[in-house]
C-alpha cells in the first residue's frame, strides 16, 4: 500500500513536471524565436515550417537595423527620460512621504487624498488634456515633456509614507532632542531603514518608463526626443522594412536588451519590486 | 516634535512646502486635466474642420452623439469583450503558474523566468514579436496551430473576427506572469498547519487546493482583479502595433478610440467626453472595490 501510493505520487510529480516544462516552453517560444530569427542571414528569409537558425550566425541584422534608424539617439532619449523621472521622483516622494509621516498639520487628510487621486486615475486616461497642457507650456517634442507628468508620484509618496511610519517614534524624538533639523531627520533616521522600499520603487519606475509608449508617442514628433519604444514602432512601419522579420527581431531585441539583461542579473530584486508596486 | 505639540497651534509652513512639489505635479497633470476634460466635453470643437475650430457650447451633444454612434457602441462592446477575454484568463493562468513555481523542484528558476519575462519588455516589443508569430503561412503561431489540426484563417490581425482575439492573446501572454508573483507571495504566506490538519482529515491535494488554498487567497485574487482590470483599460500599445484598431474598428477599445478621436480625427469635444466616461468608469470601479473590501474587513 505505501509503495503504490509512493509510486502514484512519483508519477504525479513527473506528470506535473512535464506539464510545467511544456507550458514554460510555450511561454518562452516567442522570445526564443525572435532571438533565433535575429541571427539568421538576411539572404535566408524564414519560410514555411522553418523555425530554426540559418546556415550561419550573423550580427548583420543588428548593424543593419542600427543604420536604418537612429537607435543610438533613441537610447540616449530613453535613458535620459528614465533617469530624469527617477531622480525627480526620488526627491519628491521622500519629501512628501516624510511630511505625511512626520507632521500633523491642517488639511493633512485632504491633501493626502488629493495626491492619491493620481493612483485612481492613470495618467494614460488623461493624455488628451495633458497634451494640451504640454503644448501650452511650450514643451512639445522634448524629453522633458515625456518626463514631467510623472514628477510627482502618488504611489511613491504612499510607499515612502508607509516605510517612514514604520520608523519608531522614539528614534525620531531622540533625533529631535539631539538637535537634528528636518533634513537631518530624513537623512539619518527615516531614510536608512526605508532604502529597500526606495529601491523597489526605483526599479519598477525605471521599468515602467523604459517600456512606456503611448504618451511619448503623442508628445514627440522628431527623433531628437523620441524614445526607444516609439522609435521601434516607427521603425516597423518604415516602407523598406516590409516583412524582413530577421531585421525586425533584431530591432525589437535591441529595445528589450538593456532592461532584460538587468532583469536577468537582479531577478529577485525585480520581482520584489513588482510585488511592492502592484498598485502603480 | 513632542515639545512643539505642547505649544499652541502656530502655522508651520514646512510640511506644506515639502508636499508642494508632489502636489503641484498632481494638480497640473491629474486634477487639471480632469477639470479641463469635463469642461471641453460640453463643447463642439474639431481642429481639422474650419467652422468647428472655435469651440461652441452644445451641452450634452458630445455624449449623445457618442452613444448614438454605432461605432462607439461597437467600441464599448469590444472593450467589454477585451476585459472578459484578458482578466479572468490571465488571473487563472497566474494562479496555475504560481502553483507550478511553488514546488521544490530544480527547474523552478527556469519556470519563473519563462512565465515572468514578458513583464519586463515593452508592450510594443512584445507586440512586434507577436506580429511575427501571427504571420500567415510561416509564423510560429500558425505553424503550431496547424500542427494541432487548425485549418481556419491565418491572418489573425487582419481578420475582423480574429483581430480582437489576437490582441487579447498578446495581453494574456504578457500579463499572466505578473499576476503569478502575487499569487506566489500569497501562497508562500499561507499557514502550514491548515494543510496538515486537512491532510489528517484525509483531504487530497485537489480538495485542499480548491477548499483551502483558493479561498484563503481571496484577498490576493481581489487585489489582482483590480490591477488586471485597470491594466486592461490602460494598455493599448499592442493595438497600435498589431491592428491599429482595425479592421474597421473591430479591435479598437476605449483608450485606443480616445487616442484616435483626438489625434486622428482631431475631435477635441468627443475625446474630452470619452476621457470623462473613462474617468467615471475607473473611479466607479475603484470606489466599488474600496467599499466591498471595507465591508469584508468588518
Amino acid at each position: 500500500m505505501p509503495t503504490s501510493k509512493k509510486l502514484l505520487q512519483k508519477i504525479w510529480q513527473w506528470l506535473s513536471n512535464i506539464f510545467s516544462i511544456a507550458i514554460a516552453l510555450i511561454w518562452s517560444a516567442p522570445i526564443i524565436w525572435a532571438i533565433v530569427a535575429s541571427f539568421r542571414p538576411a539572404t535566408e528569409p524564414i519560410s514555411r515550417g522553418d523555425v530554426w537558425f540559418g546556415s550561419i550566425l550573423t550580427f548583420e541584422n543588428y548593424t543593419h537595423a542600427w543604420s536604418l534608424a537612429p537607435f543610438g539617439q533613441y537610447y540616449v532619449n530613453t535613458i535620459l527620460v528614465v533617469v530624469l523621472i527617477l531622480v525627480v521622483q526620488l526627491i519628491t516622494i521622500v519629501l512628501a512621504g516624510f511630511a505625511f509621516a512626520n507632521y500633523e498639520f491642517f488639511g493633512k487628510r485632504w491633501i493626502f487624498f488629493f495626491v492619491l487621486l493620481q493612483m485612481m486615475i492613470p495618467t494614460s486616461a488623461l493624455l488628451a488634456p495633458n497634451f494640451a497642457t504640454i503644448r501650452q507650456m511650450g514643451l512639445f517634442d522634448t524629453r522633458l515633456a515625456i518626463a514631467i507628468p510623472y514628477f510627482g508620484s502618488a504611489f511613491g509618496t504612499f510607499l515612502m509614507r508607509q516605510a517612514f511610519l514604520a520608523v519608531p517614534r522614539d528614534l525620531v524624538d531622540a533625533g529631535v532632542i539631539d538637535g537634528c533639523s528636518w533634513w537631518q531627520l530624513i537623512l539619518h533616521i527615516y531614510l536608512p531603514p526605508a532604502i529597500p522600499s526606495l529601491v523597489a520603487f526605483g526599479l519598477s519606475s525605471a521599468t515602467w518608463h523604459w517600456n512606456e509608449f503611448l504618451w511619448p508617442l503623442i508628445i514627440t514628433n522628431s527623433d531628437k526626443a523620441r524614445p526607444l519604444t516609439a522609435g521601434l514602432v516607427r521603425f516597423t512601419q518604415l516602407g523598406e522594412i516590409g516583412a524582413q522579420w530577421s531585421l525586425l527581431s533584431a530591432a525589437t531585441l535591441m529595445v528589450i536588451a538593456p532592461l532584460f539583461i538587468t532583469f536577468l542579473i537582479f531577478q529577485r530584486k525585480f520581482i520584489q519590486s513588482f510585488l511592492h508596486s502592484g498598485i502603480k | 516634535m513632542s515639545q512643539e505639540a505642547v505649544k499652541p497651534a502656530r502655522f508651520k509652513p514646512l510640511p506644506y512646502l515639502l508636499i508642494f512639489p508632489t502636489a503641484i505635479f498632481v494638480a497640473l497633470f491629474t486634477a487639471w486635466p480632469v477639470i479641463l476634460s469635463i469642461y471641453q466635453s460640453f463643447f463642439k470643437q474639431r481642429l481639422n474642420i474650419a467652422r468647428f475650430r472655435e469651440p461652441t457650447y452644445i451641452v450634452w451633444g458630445n455624449y449623445t452623439d457618442l452613444f448614438s454612434d454605432p461605432y462607439f457602441i461597437q467600441i464599448i462592446k469590444n472593450t467589454l469583450l477585451y476585459i472578459l477575454g484578458t482578466v479572468p484568463i490571465s488571473i487563472l493562468l497566474g494562479f496555475l503558474f504560481a502553483l507550478m513555481v511553488n514546488r521544490k523542484v530544480r527547474m523552478v528558476g527556469f519556470l519563473r523566468l519563462a512565465f515572468f519575462h514578458p513583464m519586463v519588455m515593452p508592450m510594443v516589443s512584445a507586440a512586434t514579436i507577436w506580429m511575427f508569430l501571427f504571420t500567415p503561412n510561416y509564423g510560429l503561431f500558425n505553424t503550431a496551430l496547424e500542427f494541432l489540426g487548425y485549418s481556419g484563417p491565418q491572418n489573425w490581425t487582419g481578420n475582423p473576427d480574429l483581430a480582437l482575439l489576437s490582441v487579447i492573446i498578446v495581453a494574456v501572454w504578457k500579463n499572466s506572469g505578473y499576476y503569478m508573483i502575487f499569487y506566489l507571495a500569497g501562497i508562500q504566506n499561507l499557514p502550514e498547519d491548515v494543510y496538515e490538519a486537512a491532510a489528517l482529515d484525509g483531504a487530497n491535494a485537489w480538495q485542499s487546493l480548491w477548499k483551502i488554498t483558493f479561498p484563503l487567497l481571496r484577498r490576493t485574487t481581489l487585489f489582482i482583479t483590480i490591477i488586471a482590470f485597470i491594466d486592461s483599460f490602460r494598455t493599448v500599445d499592442h493595438i497600435f502595433v498589431l491592428t491599429s484598431g482595425g479592421p474597421s474598428r473591430a479591435s479598437s477599445v476605449l483608450l485606443f478610440d480616445l487616442w484616435q478621436q483626438r489625434f486622428e480625427f482631431q475631435d477635441v469635444g468627443a475625446s474630452a467626453a470619452i476621457t470623462v466616461i473613462f474617468i467615471i468608469i475607473l473611479l466607479a470601479f475603484t470606489i466599488t472595490n474600496f467599499v466591498t473590501s471595507e465591508k469584508k474587513e468588518a
